[in-house]
């Protein structure tokens, strides 16, 4: 089946892309929804824009739809401009937000509704194909009306990709949909993914969505991709404090470089000496935040043995809570800071208590650093 | 689906209450509605004249007689009713589009203007159309330089005029429906049918007038019901020669007071609006829409 249902995936280029509402391209009230924003999506990929509600995702999709016209910059599509295309005159087709069903046309008709349009052959069997792909063989019949959200979901999905996009927009696919359905669907629509190979453009605000599914991912925030990493690159090297908060939990310490040693960055933080891999430096600047996930922070009683080489820093219990698989502490640094740590249910040693003195170390190649600018509070608040 | 649970009111709590408030509205149908069509059927059925008085004798001779003799009234209510049903669709719904998509901040002033004539009395604004298509009039004047019109040519009291009258006094009633249809339209589902590869034209009749039919159905309902019955722009802007079934019934009740042909008159006509209505609205199939 595979390349049956889609056309040949293309490369998506997006260049110095800029969107302004409101008052003319130069007023002074206009409000920049996409702030010059440069990207692509390798062709065949799975790709995530992922960012808060507001910072521009929705526009972004719109503008490569075509259904809102750009203040300024490119769309390629495979190298060809289609900047200035109208919607019906691209080969890329969109799952609505709000999915945008047709409630007067059958599941059936909403899926052939594309394929009508281009006067093609063999409609009957290409949407049974398609509707057995989302396994809603048998509801061609059924109104939208008469099907529950993910089922609705499946139809707006078949609906887009029976025309086989050379890229297919997926806005907030899952967003009305429960928990549970959406882990389910966040598995088929990969499934789908791969068996298409269509290259995917999915918009989310949910990390751990974009994590799981997406090959490469595009952080967004206000209108610009703050950055862009597969998502491994992204949870270990996050580029900025903002990153760093939006994809799952981070401690951030305020650091001075004060030397290097080989490979390794030399950082104080309130007195205390920590190491990095050099290239993990953001900036040529001298003030950065070090950065350290609370999983790879170990924790011991003070004046345990730490492993040669590791970074090491003493604090105080303030907080813990029993996860079953984990214990998630809260901890405080001498100068007052709040560190959290995952310990691992190893069920070799206790809870420690409420006030005890502990140890924390982790190994250098733990440690990122992103550039110090605005506090790490604010970023968080912005979450 | 569960089934969804009696919605709770105020007042609810005993079996009774629901049908106590049915019953203010069952009088008053009862009353005014029931009641006068109850006479007006039995009125049907009589026979004798105004001077000797009518008595019932189950006298259906007045309907044949009725039908045959004011064929050509019955045919022109349909006629005109249904073509100023259709001209005010074509004027109404680019009309009820604009407003809908289009006016922004404008919307509620362009609807205040839509229904501003009913500020004036239905008389007035038929007389001013006499005004407006009189014989020295600049309308005239105009459709005779263009050549639409032969020298010495009128538009008053011909069918145009007539068509003209109700097509105008219905707009509103043709127009609101249409705007309320048009402005609960997702405007996503316009842009899903362009992302599908429907041009502006192809997603017009493929998704927005399909989606519009509920307010088609009750905009063309409520100008043609009463458009059919009307006799009020023939008497100012049409002859005898153009009259309605309205202006036979209005003229046998009122000035020949002949009762029992008036009556068998007016049920036909609403027996006959009545067929017409439901086969229309079977083939609007508009209980598939909501
Ligand atoms: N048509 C519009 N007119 C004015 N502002 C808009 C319009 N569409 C979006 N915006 C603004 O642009 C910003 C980005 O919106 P959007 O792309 O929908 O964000 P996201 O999808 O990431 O939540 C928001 O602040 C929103 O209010
Ligand atoms: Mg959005």
């Amino acid at each position: 089946m595979k390349g049956n249902l889609a056309g040949p995936a293309a490369e998506l280029r997006i260049t110095n892309l800029v969107k302004r509402f409101g008052g003319s391209a130069m007023a002074a009230n206009a409000f920049v929804a996409v702030d010059n924003i440069s990207l692509t999506v390798p062709a065949g990929s799975f790709f995530a824009m992922l960012g808060p509600s507001g910072c521009g995702k929705t526009t972004t999709l719109r503008m490569v739809a075509g259904l809102e016209q750009p203040t300024s910059g490119e769309i390629l599509l495979n190298g060809n401009d289609i900047t200035h295309l109208k919607p019906y005159n691209r080969p890329v087709n969109t799952v609505f937000q709000s999915y945008a069903l047709f409630p007067h046309l059958t599941v059936f008709e909403n899926v052939a509704f594309g394929l009508r349009r281009k006067n093609e052959q063999n409609i009957s069997k290409r949407v049974d194909a398609m509707l057995e792909l989302v396994q809603l063989d048998g509801y061609g019949a059924r109104r939208p009306a008469q099907l529950s959200g993910g089922q609705q979901q499946r139809v707006a999905l078949a609906r887009a990709l029976i025309n086989a996009p050379q890229v297919l927009l997926l806005d907030e696919p899952l967003g009305a949909l429960d928990l549970k359905l959406r882990r389910q669907m966040q598995l088929e629509l990969k499934r789908i993914q791969s068996e298409v190979s269509t290259t995917f453009v999915h918009v989310t605000h949910d990390q751990e969505e974009a994590m799981t599914m997406a090959d490469t991912i595009a952080v967004m925030r206000h209108g610009r991709v703050e950055q862009l990493a597969s998502p491994i690159d992204l949870y270990e090297r996050p580029a900025t404090a903002f990153v760093a908060n939006f994809l799952g939990k981070s401690n951030l310490l305020e650091g001075r470089v004060t030397g290097t040693a080989g490979a390794m960055l030399l950082v104080e933080t309130h007195g205390v000496a920590l190491r990095l891999p050099a290239a993990n430096r953001p900036a040529a600047a001298a003030e950065l935040y070090v950065g350290v996930r609370p999983e790879k922070l170990h924790m011991t009683g003070t004046g345990a043995p730490v492993p040669a080489g590791h970074n090491a820093l003493e604090a105080t219990v303030t907080d813990s809570s029993f996860m079953g698989v984990s214990t998630q502490y809260v901890v405080r640094t001498a100068w007052q800071q709040e560190l959290t740590v995952f310990a691992q249910n190893m069920g070799v040693d206790g809870m420690r208590a409420r006030g005890t003195a502990v140890q924390l170390h982790w190994d250098p190649q733990h440690t990122f650093a992103v550039p110090r600018t605005g506090s790490p509070l604010e970023t968080e608040a912005e979450l | 689906m569960s089934p969804v649970p009696p919605r709770r009111g105020l007042l609810s709590g005993t079996a009774w209450m629901p049908y106590a408030l049915l019953l203010p509205g069952l009088l008053w149908l009862g009353l005014f509605f029931v009641t006068p069509i109850l006479t007006l059927l039995s009125t049907s059925l009589q026979e004798g004249s105004i001077s000797t008085g009518y008595r019932f004798t189950w006298r259906f001779a007045n309907y044949t007689n009725a039908f045959s003799d004011y064929q050509a009234q019955f045919g022109r209510s349909i006629l005109y009713a249904g073509l100023a049903t259709l001209l005010a669709l074509v004027i109404c719904y680019p009309l009820a589009y604009f407003i809908a998509f289009r006016a922004g901040r404008y919307k509620n002033l362009m609807l205040l203007i839509v229904v501003a004539p009913f500020f004036t009395s239905f008389l007035i604004r038929t007389l001013s159309w006499k005004i407006i298509l009189a014989d020295s009039g600049w309308v005239v004047g105009m459709f005779q330089t263009l050549g639409l019109l032969p020298p010495g040519g009128r538009l008053l009291a011909t069918s145009f005029a007539v068509v003209a009258g109700i097509t105008y006094n219905f707009l509103p009633f043709m127009t609101l429906p249409l705007y309320t249809s048009l402005e609960r339209l997702d405007a996503s589902l316009i842009e899903a049918a362009g992302d599908l590869y429907a041009g502006p034209v192809t997603a017009f009749f493929k998704v927005t007038f399909p989606l519009s039919m509920p307010g088609v159905v009750a905009g063309t309902l409520l100008t043609f019901i009463p458009a059919a019955g009307d006799y009020i722009n023939v008497r100012f802007l049409g002859t005898p020669s153009q009259s309605m079934l309205g202006n036979v019934i209005d003229s046998r009740f009122l000035a020949v007071l002949d009762y029992p042909t008036a009556a068998a008159l007016s049920i036909t006509l609403m027996f006959t609006i009545l067929v017409l209505v439901g086969l229309y609205v079977r083939r609007a199939g508009t209980e598939d829409l909501v």
